[in-house]
């Protein structure tokens, strides 16, 4: 098995129902992800990123095709995938590191070895103060480092982000790319993030997955080779941002067939977004 | 700070008793001025007598006691089957089909149209009494707990799914403390009505010990002094309940960001 088996997807399709209608959110995606590497996966709503980061994290297994981890099939959730959402998701009637704890709920682990993780994990994210606060009790940006210490104090073999900054003002999601970059580079731990945020996707990835909409898919594939700590500012950088953004571009001015048909339902309103929490509700 | 809060709640227990001492006066008054006939509504003073009277020489607190553990033993009964019934609706498709629908029309029934059935099952006893006084609690407490565990976040599930909770966890972890300030709310309606049921069923099953006996024997006896007493106590002991459960449900729910 090689290095760059350690995430395979191979020929991914994914439909949804929405009002009657089938959908594709994803069609036909292959990618290979490397261990420790960083992939960060980049396109307009509704592209089906997040419906990709699901499948492969094990949350969402109606798909065609084959998802492989480590040469294990991706049938359901695993402690070794950990998973960060947009929104922290903490349980607010715990405490920071009870909520922290939950991670290692499963792990099957001692009780003085996880309140070490536990430590260590929210020492991580620096927020060794608030361990006995309550979620209502932090600032956005604190809840989120909550979540994603909670993510990886099960010491993960692949860390799923979706969108895990998208709520944050700019000051703080700045900060917060730093962090989860030194806390990557120290750990070692494969990340995979999805994000709407070109500048975002280059500045955390090894490489950049660009994906276009309706139906979903892999249009390119940017690698960044530049030397970390990167320059958030450097010449480097800017290239390759130009360039993501240009393939993004080329998919908004060239529509295909299937690409201007809003999914209205019959009152003429624009049904859900396809958000797959929304679309497996109905 | 600390002042400043003390300073309030004595400014606010201070409003809260204006009214009932209002009416004390304007009790004392109208019966000391011959306004009320005292045999309907008998003066501050007999009350206070029959109360001094029934403490010390009958056995007021065994009473009180009676009715007590007959509401507590009923109460935590009611609360125990409440909530385990409710989550076994609220997590169990099949039970939720099952069962909720008789459920909601069973629950239209009204409690006092239960007693001749309880009294058929259970006799005119101590059972019936627990019984009844179980059955007021069970209601208010299965509603709330049932919509509180189907409100849970489902966000906050698919954590659980994404961290491999197993079903203990899944309901001690999510669904009953998502549940939580509904199942307060439950618990807090199932307390009063239950007292409400402690003292129905000391009426209308047989009489023995117990507040509800005793405002019966005054009735009988045509002792207003003693039918007031046993009210009296009545209210008191519903007041104490209810700060009881604002108490707990205040420590239960901690978690939740202060509300004014």
């Amino acid at each position: 098995m090689s290095n760059s088996d350690h995430l395979r997807i191979r020929e991914v399709t994914r439909e949804f129902n929405v009002n009657g209608e089938k959908l594709t959110a994803l069609d036909s995606v292959s990618l290979n992800i490397a261990e420790g590497e960083f992939v960060t996966i980049v396109g307009a709503s509704g592209c089906g990123k997040s419906t990709l980061l699901r499948l492969a994290a094990g949350l969402d297994t109606a798909h065609a095709g084959r998802i492989a981890h480590d040469g294990n099939l991706v049938t359901g959730p695993s402690l070794d995938r950990g998973m960060v959402f947009q929104e922290p998701r903490l349980f607010p009637w715990l405490t920071v590191e009870r909520n922290v704890a939950l991670g290692l709920e499963n792990s099957g682990l001692a009780k003085r070895e996880k309140k070490r993780l536990v430590e260590e994990h929210l020492e991580l994210v620096g927020l060794s103060g608030f361990a006995k606060a309550y979620p209502h009790q932090l600032s956005g940006g604190m809840a989120q480092r909550a979540g994603i210490a909670r993510g990886l104090v099960n010491r993960p073999n692949v860390l799923f982000l979706d969108e895990p900054f998208g709520a944050l003002d700019a000051i703080t999601k700045t900060r917060m790319q730093d962090e989860l970059q030194e806390i990557w580079a120290r750990e070692r731990i494969t990340m995979v993030l999805v994000t709407h945020d070109v500048e975002e996707a280059v500045y955390l990835g090894d490489r950049v997955v660009i994906m276009s909409p309706r139906p979903g898919r892999i249009r390119d594939i940017v690698p960044v080779n530049l030397r970390r700590p990167r320059e958030r500012i450097s010449a480097g950088l800017a290239k390759i941002r130009t360039r993501v953004l240009e393939s993004l571009n080329s998919i908004d001015s060239r529509p295909t067939a299937t690409d201007e048909r809003p999914v209205k339902d019959e009152s003429g309103r624009r049904a859900a977004p396809l958000r797959p929490a929304v679309v497996l509700a109905n | 700070m600390t002042a400043a809060i003390a300073s309030t709640r004595l400014i606010r227990f201070r409003r809260g008793v204006t009214l009932p001492i209002l009416l004390l006066i304007a009790w004392e008054v109208s019966s000391r001025i011959g306004l009320a006939d005292p045999r309907f509504l008998p003066s501050l003073e007999d009350v206070a007598i029959t109360a001094k009277r029934e403490l010390v020489d009958h056995d007021l607190i065994g009473e009180l006691a009676f009715s007590l553990m007959r509401n507590i033993a009923g109460f935590l009964i009611g609360c125990v089957a409440g909530v385990a019934f409710a989550s076994l609706l609220a997590l169990s498709r099949t039970a939720d089909v099952l069962i909720t629908p008789t459920f909601n029309g069973l629950k239209q029934i009204s409690l006092l149209a239960w007693i001749p059935l309880i009294s058929v099952w259970f006799g005119f006893g101590e059972q019936a009494k627990i019984a009844f006084v179980a059955l007021a609690a069970f209601i208010p407490i299965v509603l709330n707990t049932y919509e509180g565990m189907r409100n849970a976040p489902a966000d906050l599930v698919e954590v659980g799914r994404a961290l491999r909770f197993n079903a203990r966890q899944r309901i001690l972890r999510i669904f009953l403390p998502a549940a939580m300030p509904s199942i307060a709310t439950g618990v807090h309606l199932g307390l009063i009505y239950s007292w409400l049921a402690t003292v129905g069923a000391e009426y209308f099953l047989s009489v023995g010990p117990g507040i509800g006996g005793l405002v019966i024997a005054g009735r009988e006896r045509f002792d207003m002094a003693l039918v007031m007493v046993g009210v009296l106590i009545l209210g008191l002991v519903g007041f104490l309940f209810n700060r009881f459960a604002y108490a707990l449900e205040s420590y239960l729910l901690r978690w939740r960001p202060q509300q004014e």
